[in-house]
């Protein structure tokens, strides 16, 4: 193995950052693994990039790699970007507009001897198919190629992190997937922790078994894919994994037999059938419901298991590209699972459905429907 | 005896190179400095733009002079006095310049991409490498124009020239207070003569240094 590889360690972060929109607090250890940190613009993702990366000084807390302490409020430690070690990628390439591609690659490797430099410079040109490039400037040749010969000079380095800031998010599908390849690659082989930041929610499924969902400058969840992406922990982020409806309910009754509880949605005192959750009855919940997991029927559907039959009326119809988004509203008092009506007003459900069966069920503004819920496509948001 | 003509040129050469030495690393620092009194500073070095040559040229005269601390100073170490003489012209010069040559050397690396410098500190190198093989290779352009400028600028003084030099043929009497002097006695043919010279060679500076510039950004972009 090389020396890299022998001395690739763990990132430990905690650290505080007082920024004009929000406290950047931010805590949490990668081992040498792949690391999605995923949460909308805003967030704080990049900042917390750059206070590991040392382009931005914490107000406190500590970054350590390994043994080495990159930053640390209470030992008065805050290591210089240069000798950090560690490896930066942007969207932005950033190449030296000056120098040669070769150069650019062999910028980091000033150090060296010559012939060992020609050597590492080579190789890795050779691997990330640059190598007929290296004469060229980088004005000259196209954004793909750039972000290889960014992503072949920091590789080239042996950083002990990689960090990097949707690095690919300028590229087309078939390059990204390439120069993805490439990274995860050498990833692998270095063992090195890093973080990938990303607002993309494809994106995070697809690269990493873990994801840090990042919120106004906090982690706010922290495990597999599906895990933080079909639990939402908070609302904003419920808003941007794609639930659409999120409602404010009471707890009514607990089963804890049946693995389900009643919640009644402020409002309109409609009643829903959920999940069994660590509440008691008279506790207030959020729950969080995904447009596209509910099934409308134009007549009362019978012999079917889904817990939750909400009878209302098309309020609004919308052509989005491709699909179909519906509002429909469900005054309570209609109660196929039994429980007494209560409450006033209604609830404004959001459904989608396909251009298919908008022209199937020949729907209409004003219309009665049907809306079907499973009991376990609600979701709790932690309050 | 020195020409009035050589006699401007050696003052620009030697006024641009210190220049070039001393304001590169004051321009430096404006250009990336937090300090929040910085405006104070870059004031300060505007400020020949704006004054009369001949304010100027008045309290360097009392500075330099053999009652001047400064003067009086140089007159111990070298036993003679800055006034009228060619160091007295050369500090006039320099301060004269100094905002023709630090104004675009501070544009100059102010406007290198600052992630371009972030990816050279992140790939391990120092604030000193950063500057000699990034920084300043970027700002070339705007380093070759301050120098020229200021050659150009300290090649046509003649306010604060006239007040600190005293006109002495062959040691402070440059192309341009020749040139008033030769028009003072009716000489007009001499004044012709240099005139359309400093013409030339202001001229000419200019187109080359244009002509380098261009070529460069165009190989750049």
């Amino acid at each position: 193995m090389n020396e890299a590889a022998s001395s690739a360690a763990a990132l430990r972060v905690e650290v505080h950052l007082p920024l004009p929109q929000f406290q950047l607090r931010c805590s949490f250890q990668a081992r040498p693994e792949v690391v999605v940190l995923f949460g909308p613009s805003g967030a704080g993702k990049t900042s917390v990039l750059d206070c590991i990366a040392g382009f931005r000084k914490p107000a406190s807390g500590h970054i350590l790699l390994g043994e080495r302490v990159l930053f640390s409020s209470g030992q008065g430690v805050n290591l210089p970007v240069r000798q950090r070690r560690v490896g930066y990628l942007s969207q932005q390439p950033a190449l030296f507009p000056h120098l040669s591609v070769r150069s650019n690659v062999g910028y980091g490797l000033l150090d060296l001897p010559r012939s060992e430099r020609d050597a590492r410079v080579d190789s890795i040109l050779e691997r990330f198919r640059i190598a007929p490039l290296a004469a060229s400037r980088p004005p000259a040749i196209s954004g793909g190629e750039q972000q290889r010969v960014a992503l072949a000079r920091t590789l080239v380095c042996e950083p002990e992190l990689l960090l990097l800031d949707e690095p690919l998010s300028a590229l087309d599908v078939t390059l990204k997937s390439l120069l993805l390849d490439a990274i995860f690659d050498w990833q692998r082989e270095r063992a090195v922790p890093m973080l990938y930041v990303t607002h993309d929610q494809a994106e995070a499924y697809s690269l990493s078994r873990r994801v840090l969902v990042m919120e106004s400058g906090s982690v706010v969840a922290d495990g597999e894919p599906h895990q933080v992406f079909t639990a939402p922990f908070r609302r904003e982020q419920a808003v941007l994994s794609g639930y659409e409806n999120l409602f404010d309910a009471v707890i009514q009754e607990t089963h804890p037999v049946l693995g389900t509880m009643t919640c009644r949605l402020a409002g309109s005192g409609l009643l829903l059938e959920s999940p069994l959750a660590n509440k008691a009855v008279g506790e207030t919940a959020s729950l969080a419901l995904r447009a596209g997991d509910i099934l409308v029927a134009t007549t009362r559907p019978s012999g079917i298991s889904a817990r939750n039959l909400l009878s209302g009326r098309i309020h609004l119809i919308e052509d989005r590209d491709g699909m179909v988004a519906m509002s429909v509203l469900c005054p309570a008092g209609d109660d196929p699972a039994g429980h007494a009506p209560a409450g006033e007003g209604q609830t404004d459900f959001r459904v989608h459905i396909t251009r298919g069966a908008l022209q199937n069920l020949d729907l209409q503004i004003g219309q009665p429907v049907w809306l079907i819920i499973k009991t376990h496509s609600i979701q709790f948001l932690r309050n | 005896m020195t020409s009035p003509l050589l006699l401007s040129l050696q003052l620009a050469l030697v006024t641009a190179s210190l220049l070039l030495v001393l304001g590169l690393p004051l321009a430096w620092w404006l250009a990336f400095t937090r300090f929040r009194l910085r405006f104070l500073i870059e004031s300060l070095v505007a400020l020949p733009i704006v004054l009369p040559p001949t304010v100027l040229g008045f309290y360097l005269l009392l500075a330099l002079g053999s009652r001047g601390s400064l003067g009086a100073f140089w007159a111990r170490l070298t036993g003679h006095t800055l006034a009228f003489s060619f160091e007295g012209l050369v500090l006039g010069s320099v301060i004269y310049s100094l905002p023709f040559a630090v104004q675009p050397f501070t544009a100059a690396l102010a406007s290198v991409d600052r992630r371009v410098l972030a990816a050279s500190a992140s790939l391990g190198a120092s604030s000193w490498r950063t500057f000699w093989r990034i920084t300043f290779p970027l700002a070339v352009p705007g380093i070759v124009t301050g120098f020229a400028l200021s050659f150009a600028h300290t090649l046509g003084e003649f306010g604060v020239v006239l007040m600190l030099g005293g006109n002495i043929p062959g040691h402070t009497q440059t192309a341009s207070i020749a040139i008033f002097d030769n028009v003072q006695m009716l000489d007009y043919p001499a004044a012709a003569r240099q005139s359309i010279t400093l013409l030339a060679i202001s001229f000419l500076l200019l187109v080359v240094i244009n002509g380098l510039n261009r070529k460069r950004n165009w190989r750049l972009q």
